[in-house]
């Protein structure tokens, strides 16, 4: 059984008196442990699906089921909840919160869960040392490289341990050297820890990197040359 | 860190917004507690009237005084244990007209009705040995037997730096001329809404020089036998005198002080309105202050909710954050405003009571600095709180 099943998923926007489509009828199954590759021009709906499956949005109609859990069926608290436990999210600027160190950054999803502060601080500082920043702990994210902020965003995103990793152009903001980094990074994790990837891109060879490559254009998914 | 600890960073990300928004705060509480002080001692002021006691003056007007031969009559009606009398004397400093204080001409029976609310500190021994009035307290015996001898607050003592035996000289304007009083006992005020800036001297001393021994009398202060008969009492006296010459007018001594209140005619409104505006003004300027704070970090927002902070979670953050700004700079305002005002002593040259701001006004304007934090924050809250995340962080600003 598949981990994420996209079922029949439209998603349209209104802008005004006009409605925009953006996904139509779109389906789409993904294995526990895969690394999906999600690529396709500016406007083709590539984020919007990445949204969908985080459920960060919701579809206008369809289902969408992560880990057997269909998310159209929940709200507000109950989705929140959901994705602290199943979604990690990278996103191409990083997002790290500016007055925040590393370790406080890391430390931020897992205010939500129930735990003493020192425990909170120990699996930070794992997360951490997984992306290779333990000697950076206290440093602010100005005081650090793009590639840098882009590990400690990781480290984030992985700190409690979530089902799925969804990443929306990691590598987008990085240069060469640095993006590289961050895909082998990204590829460990998905074969040292199992994680499930999906990562939304305009470069081939970061797409290159994962096990299938997806094409998304005007709201239609293909598969690509894999 | 907690979620404490992060709103305390999000405090400090822009310091100088947040200590200039707590200083507003702080500054509108301040004003806020200060002006409800004047309030407060307003109504402390008539605090000091007692309902067991009565004040009979002219129906016409307190500056119209009344026939000492009252005084026999009043006793008489049922109800009334003693008589006692007064009158403002109004005089001035001669060196420095600007220097006020309360002048009272008193009977030899007025300071004994007196006895709980205060105690005499300091006191010159009598030169000639004399026994004092049935009631009066031993150590007022110089007192009683000089005819220009005063009793003056222990403040205004401290004040002028007065000694026991000085002669202290007073420019009459109600009652022309230069006075000469002896300073021949100190009082202190033991019910501290008392006025101790004042100076009491001899009826008799005012009656024989200021008014060629005609016997007029400000007003008669009643004591009752039994509190509860006041009402009675009151008709009964206003009854006796109802078609005289001089009409009387009887009311209950802390009513009597309400009219010296009232004669401030709606500055009590005023002050009490004015420490309202001053707080909606400031509740503006934390509102934008918080909407500006919150606008900045709209995206930021839109990352926790994707990181799995609920609404519930931000829109507390972001009211807690408010709260704490102005519950910071609101506590310190009422804080300081009592420490201030009561430090500085003030007290209107007498005509008040110290000035003080009760702990009930420093619990009001802390109060208050928490609705402003959550009204302040209420708006922004909501917005952070109820914004999509794909348009939270679609949102650079």
């Amino acid at each position: 059984m598949a981990l994420v099943e996209v079922k029949n998923v439209r998603k349209t926007y209104r802008r005004e008196a006009e409605e925009l489509t953006v996904l139509d009828g779109l389906s789409l199954e993904i294995a526990e442990g895969d690394f999906v590759a999600l690529m396709g021009p500016s406007g083709s709906g590539k984020t919007t699906l990445l949204n969908l499956i985080g459920g960060v949005d919701q579809p206008s109609s369809g289902d969408v089921v992560v880990g057997g859990t269909n998310l159209t069926g929940l709200r507000g608290k109950q989705l929140a909840r959901w994705r602290a436990r199943n979604i990690g999210y990278i996103f191409q600027l990083y997002n790290l919160i500016p007055v925040l160190t590393a370790l406080q950054n890391v430390e931020l999803p897992l205010l939500l869960v129930k735990m003493s502060g020192k425990e909170r601080r120990e699996r930070a500082r794992h997360a951490l040392d997984i992306v290779g920043l333990e000697d950076r702990l206290k440093h602010f994210p100005r005081q650090l490289s793009g590639g840098q902020e882009q590990r400690v965003a990781i480290a984030r995103a992985v700190v409690s341990d979530p089902t799925v990793l969804l990443a929306d152009e990691p590598t987008g903001d990085l240069d060469r050297k640095a993006g590289a980094d961050i895909l082998t990074l990204l590829d460990r994790l998905n074969k040292e820890f199992k994680k499930t990837i999906v990562m939304v891109t305009h470069d081939p060879t970061a797409a290159e990197r994962a096990h299938r490559r997806l094409h998304l254009d005007k709201g239609v998914l293909s598969n690509g040359p894999s | 860190m907690s979620l404490l600890s992060l709103v305390l960073v999000n405090l400090g990300r822009n310091k100088r917004r947040t200590i200039l928004t707590a200083l507003s705060v702080l500054v509108a509480l301040f004003l806020f507690c200060a002006l409800r002080g004047v309030l407060d001692t307003l109504e402390a002021s008539i605090r000091v009237g007692s309902e067991a006691r009565l004040v009979t003056r002219n129906a016409i007007s307190l500056i119209f005084p009344l026939p000492l031969s009252y005084q026999e009559r009043l006793l008489t009606v049922p109800g009334v244990r003693s008589v006692s009398y007064a009158n403002w004397f109004g005089g001035r400093d001669p060196v420095d007209q600007s220097n006020f204080y309360a002048q009272f001409a008193v009977a030899e029976n007025y300071l004994p009705i007196y006895a709980s609310d205060i105690e005499i500190v300091a006191f010159d021994r009598p030169q000639v040995a004399g026994a004092v009035p049935p009631g009066v307290d031993p150590k007022l015996a110089a007192f009683m037997n000089e005819r220009d001898a005063c009793v003056v607050g222990e403040r205004l003592f401290n004040r002028m730096k007065w000694k026991l035996g000085q002669t202290v000289p007073v420019s009459g304007t109600i009652f022309p001329g230069t006075w000469t009083f002896t300073v021949r006992a100190v009082y202190h005020a033991k019910n501290p809404a008392m006025n101790e800036e004042a100076m009491f001297f001899h009826w008799k001393y005012l009656s024989e020089k200021g008014m060629g021994g005609q016997g007029q009398v400000g007003w008669y202060v009643l004591e009752l036998s039994d509190p509860g008969q006041a009402g009675a009492v009151t008709r009964a006296v206003d009854a006796l005198y109802a078609n005289s010459a001089a009409a009387t007018h009887t009311e209950t001594e802390r009513a009597f002080q309400a009219g010296f209140v009232s004669m401030y005619g709606n500055v009590p409104f005023l002050i009490g309105v004015i420490g309202l505006a001053v707080v909606f003004a400031i509740l503006l300027v934390a509102a934008n202050t918080m909407m500006m704070a919150t606008r900045e970090r709209t995206a930021e927002f839109g990352v926790m909710k994707t990181l799995g902070f609920d609404d519930g979670t931000i829109f507390r953050l972001v009211l807690v954050e408010a709260a704490v700004i102005t519950f910071g700079g609101g506590a310190l305002g009422a804080l300081l405003a009592k420490l201030v005002i009561e430090g500085s002593d003030f007290n209107a040259m007498g005509l008040l009571p110290p000035m003080t701001v009760r702990w009930a006004t420093v619990l009001v304007g802390v109060a208050i600095a928490v609705v402003i934090g959550a009204a302040s924050g209420l708006v922004p809250a909501w917005q952070a709180s109820q914004r999509r995340i794909v348009d939270a962080l679609r949102r650079v600003e």
